[in-house]
């Protein structure tokens, strides 16, 4: 089935407040952190991958807060979308490897899947168990 | 302060059109390969990594302190391509192959969204390099 006007607006709209929420926290990063390593869009990425394996499963039909399919793509496809990057994860690697820093560009790689699939695990367990202490 | 709002203002423009555009590409390619592998969002990546290696490679070779630099790279770096590729959909459609089972599956999107995003950014950076006299 085609995706809707309204289906694109919901994204339009999440993204673009992802995007500036993703901008907003690598500057908060840089900040701490310093700007040796892109710790910024690795945060982003662990942090979104986190959110959407929790609210997929919260608010599939069975969750514990069904919502309509335009505010699945709103905070889906669009906000989680908008503040993961894997363009500019790709971007901060060939820039380490271009800077010879090979060690730190393969344990980033590694740890940043390891860290990424580990989050949207964790959160599709929270919500399972939220889901399942529903009351019934 | 204005230009603070002025470089919010880009990177949510750009975050939207970004947002839109893969909800596009991913709807066109899965309406064609189907949904039992994610090829919507693998296609996306990957051409995502293509094009910010190309445009990083041009905006960083030229002088970055220029007028316009950033409110460039906030635009089309931060949030264009930043918004069209998604790590947190990968990440979801592996959990998914990998919660029903399917491990050979899910084994493949993250070995080839890796290689080939990697691969697509270092070749778009480098023609970005080689178009660039001087750099």
């Amino acid at each position: 089935m085609p995706y809707r006007l309204r289906d694109y607006q919901a994204v339009a709209a999440g993204a673009a407040l992802g995007s500036v929420a993703r901008f907003l926290c690598s500057l908060a990063m840089l900040e701490l952190l310093g700007g040796g390593f892109g710790w910024g869009t690795l945060t982003v990425n662990v942090l979104g991958s986190l959110l959407i394996g929790f609210y997929a499963t919260l608010t599939e039909p069975t969750g514990r807060l069904p919502v309509g399919p335009t505010m699945r793509h709103f905070t889906m496809a669009g906000f989680c979308g908008g503040f993961t990057t894997f363009s500019v994860f790709s971007l901060e690697t060939v820039l380490l490897l271009e800077q010879r820093a090979f060690a730190l560009a393969g344990v980033s790689i590694a740890g940043s899947v390891f860290l990424w699939l580990s989050a949207a695990g964790i959160g599709h367990l929270i919500a399972a168990r939220l889901n399942d202490r529903r009351a019934p | 302060m204005s230009l603070w709002v002025a470089n919010i203002v880009l990177v949510a423009l750009g975050g939207a059109l970004g947002g839109m555009g893969r909800l596009w590409v991913s709807g066109r390619v899965e309406r064609i390969a189907g949904e039992s592998f994610p090829w919507g969002i693998l296609v996306v990546n990957v051409s995502g990594a293509a094009c910010i290696g190309v445009v990083g490679g041009l905006l960083l070779s030229r002088d970055t302190h220029s007028a316009g630099a950033f409110q460039l790279w906030a635009v089309l770096v931060i949030g264009l391509l930043g918004s069209y590729t998604t790590v947190s959909s990968f990440s979801l459609q592996t959990l998914a192959l990998l919660r029903a089972g399917d491990f050979p599956r899910a084994a493949l999107n993250v070995v080839a969204s890796l290689v080939l995003c990697l691969s697509a950014a270092a070749a778009g950076y480098a023609a970005a390099l080689t178009l660039t006299p001087g750099a």
